[in-house]
């Protein structure tokens, strides 16, 4: 079943330089297990793949239901640099809700995930 | 000795709320009044306004703040830390003493003023000495840029802070100091925690991040169940209350809007994290992976079980440098077609930019409405899906007079480009000189702070 990430997580990014971060957090705690197991690495630069121009950092913060991913060369140079609108990467973590997972039928269900139609 | 010691942040950044301070001081018991006023951008924007007068360089906002809160200061014992000095502390000290002097309230002011971050005037001393500066993102030397730096300052800790406070201050005001010291400090003084108690320090340093950035945890910009956070129009600030095993509560006044939630401070702890065991500051490695968080009663958040390891022997250094110019001209083209029009209108744009053999070392085109802030990961938008797009292009380069002539060749294409076009009222688009960031590290031992009290 397409889960997509707005259904269950919130989340808030920030920017160090041209790296934008993005800390995803589940909406409720019993579905931190499932965004821990299919939000990978993998999965997060696959999803990021030429909308930025560095390599994804992932880290574990399971003690606040939580995930933070590091987008290298996410901002266009970052800072005063960048002409983009959101030089600061500010609402980067709405392009990271984008995402859908794949999480089987039996486990969503049980988890009450919302559904998602797929892309 | 106090049980409780309550830290009340008043302000995120310069330009934040101009209420916020007085309404913090006055809205329930607090101890400590914390405002942050220092952002990067925020060190050279002072740095030039020092250069066009000396007695400048400070957050002027404070002054503001202090007298709207110098009551509280003056008879309710509440003390204030800002790192409003900006890369002039002294400056700012004689602002706020005037202000105390004018009101008739000499004697009951005592003002700790901590310099020794600003390393400008040392700069190539220390070059000399054999410190790089090397970029801690490139790698690169400090020499690659050294002519056109504009400021350079340390980020420093709490211990300046706390001697200040043991001075007998009741105003403490820094230059560059870390926003979690502002926070973390007056915690410290009070519990008398020591340089070792790196479990507490770090408690202190998660308050101050918690903190920092005004409403952002209390309720503001926070995305979880946004649309039932009530009263933002009177959102309340927040505070930490803090205990001397390092445990606190983060909270706000009685009858002010937002909300004190396990997700709202969640999602400031998350804000502008790096490596979340390695929150690197000048008095102690804090590790956001040991945070614990529980709803303790409404508006109210424990804050527990935080462990933190020794500091490092570096401290992080900014240096603002002057980095060439950009501007950003808009332009909103209507349905039917408006993707595609914006579109042909960013062609004829490029076009005449290379015709008039135009140099930048970047031109971006965005399309707001559609795609600036997701790019391609918003999908494919059809051309005439929108009722309105704005066309966004920025451009930028070392060379002011082309960025100029860039600014001339937005308006003609109202008259010379694609129809249905409109907005652009606000004129031509204004040149601006970027100052740009170089992070770097330096030795611990390099940075000597001081405390004047005045």
């Amino acid at each position: 079943m397409k889960i997509q990430l707005k259904d269950i997580a919130h989340a808030r990014s920030g920017d160090k330089g041209d790296t934008a971060n993005v800390g995803l957090i589940a909406l409720k705690p019993e579905w931190f297990p499932t965004i821990r197991q299919y939000v990978t690495l993998e999965a997060v630069s696959r999803h990021f793949d030429g909308a930025i121009d560095g390599p994804v950092e992932r880290y574990e913060l399971p003690n606040l239901n939580a995930l933070n991913f590091l987008l290298h060369g996410a901002l266009d140079g970052g800072g005063t640099l960048s002409l983009k609108t959101d030089a600061q990467g500010k609402v980067f973590s709405t392009a990271l809700l984008r995402m859908f997972i794949d999480v089987p039928d039996g486990e969503a269900t049980a988890l009450g995930l919302p559904g998602a139609e797929g892309k | 000795m106090k049980e409780i010691v309550r830290v009340a942040g008043g302000q995120g950044f310069w330009g934040d709320s101009l209420d916020a301070p007085r309404q913090q001081v006055e809205g329930g018991p607090v101890d400590y009044l914390m405002l942050d006023y220092l952002a990067e951008v925020t060190m050279s924007i002072l740095q030039k306004q020092k250069e066009r007068d000396p007695q400048m360089g400070y957050a002027r906002d404070f002054i503001g703040a202090m007298e709207s809160v110098l009551p509280a200061v003056t008879d309710r014992g509440v003390k204030v830390i800002a790192n409003a000095g900006g890369v002039n502390p002294p400056a700012c000290a004689a602002a706020v003493r005037n202000l105390a002097e004018s009101s008739g309230n000499s004697d009951k002011v005592r003002i700790a003023v901590v310099t020794g971050d600003d390393l400008l005037g040392r700069l190539d001393e220390l070059i000399d000495a054999g410190h790089s500066f090397a970029n801690m993102d490139t790698g690169e030397p400090l020499s690659t840029i050294r002519d056109r730096v504009l400021s350079a300052n340390a980020y420093i800790g709490s211990v300046p802070i706390v001697e200040g406070l043991e001075r007998g201050a009741n105003v403490v005001i820094t230059g560059r100091s870390t926003d979690t010291a502002l926070t973390m400090a007056p915690i410290r003084y009070e519990f008398g925690w020591g340089a070792n108690d790196w479990d507490r320090l770090a408690a202190g340093i998660i308050a101050g991040h918690i903190i920092e950035c005004g409403a952002q945890c209390s309720g503001g910009n926070c995305l979880y169940d946004w649309r039932s956070i009530p009263d933002l129009a009177n959102v309340g600030y927040p505070i930490a209350e803090a205990k001397r095993d390092g445990t606190f509560v983060i909270t706000k006044h009685d009858g002010t809007g937002g909300r004190v939630s396990v997700p709202s401070v969640t999602e400031q702890l998350v804000y502008e994290m790096g490596d979340p065991r390695e929150y690197i500051t000048p008095d102690v490695v804090a590790d956001f992976t040991t945070i614990r968080l529980e709803q303790d009663g409404p508006d109210r958040v424990r804050v527990f079980g935080i462990k933190g390891r020794p500091a490092t022997d570096k401290l992080k250094v900014s240096i603002a440098y002057r980095a060439g110019f950009k501007a950003v001209g808009t332009l909103v083209y209507a349905w039917p077609e408006a993707m595609d029009k914006a579109r042909a209108a960013d062609r004829i744009l490029r076009e005449r930019l290379d015709r008039l053999g135009l140099r930048f070392d970047q031109v971006l085109t965005e399309y707001v409405g559609v795609s600036a802030t997701h790019g391609s990961l918003a999908g494919e938008t059809r051309g005439d899906s929108v009722p309105e797009v704005q066309l966004r292009v920025g451009v930028r380069g070392e060379n002011r007079r082309d960025i100029e002539r860039f600014t001339r060749e937005i308006a003609p294409l109202v008259l010379n480009g694609p129809p249905s076009v409109t907005g652009f009222a606000g004129g031509r688009p204004k040149v601006e000189e970027i100052v740009a960031y170089w992070p770097a590290l330096i030795d611990k031992t390099v940075v000597t702070t001081r405390v004047n009290i005045v």
